[in-house]
């Protein structure tokens, strides 16, 4: 109210009204802006998707010229080595990972796990065999001649990949350690480096991470232990140096930087099934009948494509459906 | 425009931010390699922030005596259903293929489900009545009566994330700590002695 105000102030001096709500408007438009700007970074900061990551080299570089990079029978449609399904782009392959040791963000996990080393890497391989060894990486690149293997990867979240994996039958390291007998499961253990793997500093999961199989499941040929992928070491958050693929399990049966393989005789503990015994089991064959507690397995996202139905032992029955006869696969999940 | 009126225009903006981002990310192609589960879970986070900060709106404005914090209370609820209304839209669309069967069975066979759909059929009345109109119509008693239905929101989404995934990861137990804190709260002021933990005496129904 004018009546109010003391006139000591010359009307002069007195803000122009339109200066004053420009100013104030203007002002206003600057707090929404750097609110805006603010809420903006912090959701990008906290919800962003790396595309980082150091791209991997070439497998060709470190393998021998002997070994072809790619399998002499890339028809082999019947043993279940490639399928002519298209494969899942290199850039989602490398992005989208489950390596809880990491990272529990799967979009996150390539970021953190960039700089992992991965030289020099020994994996022992030990227990029930006549000749227990160790081996150095640039070994266990040697053993045997590199195959492209063309899996499809199901995981146990419903969704899956087709992945060009390089590597080979797991077979091929267990006939030269020599199995004894006795040894009935073949049990996995991945590296423990807390130093370089920020979860293995708490409790997310019991570490180190542990798998195991049943001896004839190691000694199927689509069990593979994996190098490289696209024709490409690989990369860390794959798994680097070395890691187990068995293309008609749920994909955390694959133990990822693998430093130790023991002949065991007692079916070996592994890391989900302890965890929470009630929903992963010690087998994990993907089967869409029967379905995780807490979500449906029958059908899964195909990453890049869309939804599609799951297929028993991920489309491998044929090669695998053996092993298991007279199984009961509701109680053996 | 008064400037608790401005600042209502603040929150508004930036709540829709983290939507916005998301489209653009989508135009963009930047989703990562599933971008169909990232804008599920993107939507579902955002939902469960809203509805907690606006369950927290009355707490905190008892503690500190900042009775202004109530004009915003409506606003996140609202946004908490937006965001939650598009995460059943995204999982019904794209995870259900707009089958209905198949969300009904969904919901039928795991819990967890059940607890989202719960949480967002109890926003829709709350969303309804939470214009100015409504509150009259209603008379503020009954109106505060019905919206005490934000609790039963609150607990079912919270109970919801926190079934969801493979191992319990530090925030979905951050955000029961957060509800526990916030209901214990409306608890403790209610026994005698515990009076010294509330500022502010102010009945405030809604605005």
């Amino acid at each position: 109210m004018a009546g109010h105000q003391r006139n000591d102030i010359p009307s002069s001096e007195i803000t122009d009204e339109s200066v004053y709500f420009n100013r104030r408007t203007f002002m206003r438009a600057g707090i929404v802006a750097a609110t805006a700007l603010a809420t903006g970074l912090i959701y990008r900061k906290v919800n962003h998707i790396s595309t980082g990551g150091a791209a991997p080299r070439n497998l060709a570089d470190l393998l021998p010229t002997t070994a072809p990079a790619t399998s002499p029978s890339a028809n082999g449609d019947d043993n279940g080595f490639r399928t002519n399904e298209r494969l899942t782009p290199f850039d989602s392959i490398t992005h989208y990972n489950n390596f809880y040791e990491f990272s529990l963000d799967k979009e996150s996990v390539a970021e953190v796990a960039e700089n992992f080393k991965t030289r020099p890497w020994t994996v022992s391989v030990e227990g029930l065999v006549s000749n227990p060894m160790k081996f150095d990486l640039d070994d266990l690149l040697k053993l045997a001649p590199i195959e492209e293997r063309v899996y499809r990867m199901r995981c146990v979240e419903a969704w899956s990949m087709v992945i060009p994996w390089a590597g080979y039958s797991l077979s091929k390291l267990l006939e030269k350690v020599q199995p004894l007998s006795s040894a009935k499961y073949v049990a996995f253990e991945s590296v423990v480096d807390p130093k370089q793997m920020p979860n293995q500093r708490s409790r997310v999961l019991d570490w180190p991470y542990v798998e195991g199989l049943r001896m004839d499941e190691a000694m199927h040929p689509l069990a593979i232990l994996a190098t490289g992928l696209y024709g490409k070491q690989l990369p860390p958050q794959d798994g680097a140096p070395i890691r187990l693929v068995t293309p008609w399990k749920y994909g955390f049966k694959g133990a990822k930087s693998i430093v130790k393989i023991k002949l065991v005789e007692e079916q070996p503990p592994s890391t989900w099934n302890l965890e929470n015994p009630r929903e992963y089991g010690f087998y994990a064959n993907v089967n869409p009948e029967v379905d995780h507690p807490r979500w449906s397995q029958a059908t899964e996202r195909r990453i890049g494509e869309g939804k599609r139905e799951t297929l028993m032992f991920n489309g491998y029955a044929d090669q695998v459906a053996h092993l298991y006869a007279g199984m009961d696969l509701r109680a053996n999940y | 425009m008064k400037d608790w009126e401005f600042a209502k225009f603040v929150v508004l903006v930036n709540g829709a931010v983290p939507l916005a981002l998301l489209a653009w990310d989508q135009s963009q192609g930047h989703l990562g390699a599933n971008p169909v589960n990232f804008a599920i879970h993107t939507t579902g986070m955002m939902a469960l922030i809203f509805l907690v900060l606006s369950l927290a709106v009355t707490p905190v404005r008892l503690f500190t005596g900042w009775n202004w914090l109530s004009h915003f209370r409506r606003m996140l609820g609202v946004y908490a259903f937006v965001y939650a209304a598009i995460h059943l839209s995204l999982y019904f669309g794209f995870d259900r293929s707009l089958n209905l069967q198949s969300l009904i069975d969904d919901v039928i066979k795991r819990p967890f489900i059940l607890f989202g759909m719960i949480a967002l059929l109890v926003m829709v009345p709350l969303t309804i009545t939470s214009t100015n109109g409504m509150i009259k119509r209603l008379g503020s008693a009954r109106w505060k009566q019905l919206h005490r239905l934000t609790y039963v929101a609150g607990v079912s989404a919270v109970i919801h994330y926190y079934m969801f995934g493979k191992i319990t990861s530090a925030i979905q137990i951050s955000f029961v700590a957060v509800l526990i804190v916030l209901l214990g709260y409306r608890v403790l002021i209610q026994i005698p002695g515990f009076d010294f933990l509330r500022k502010s005496r102010k009945p405030v129904v809604a605005r």
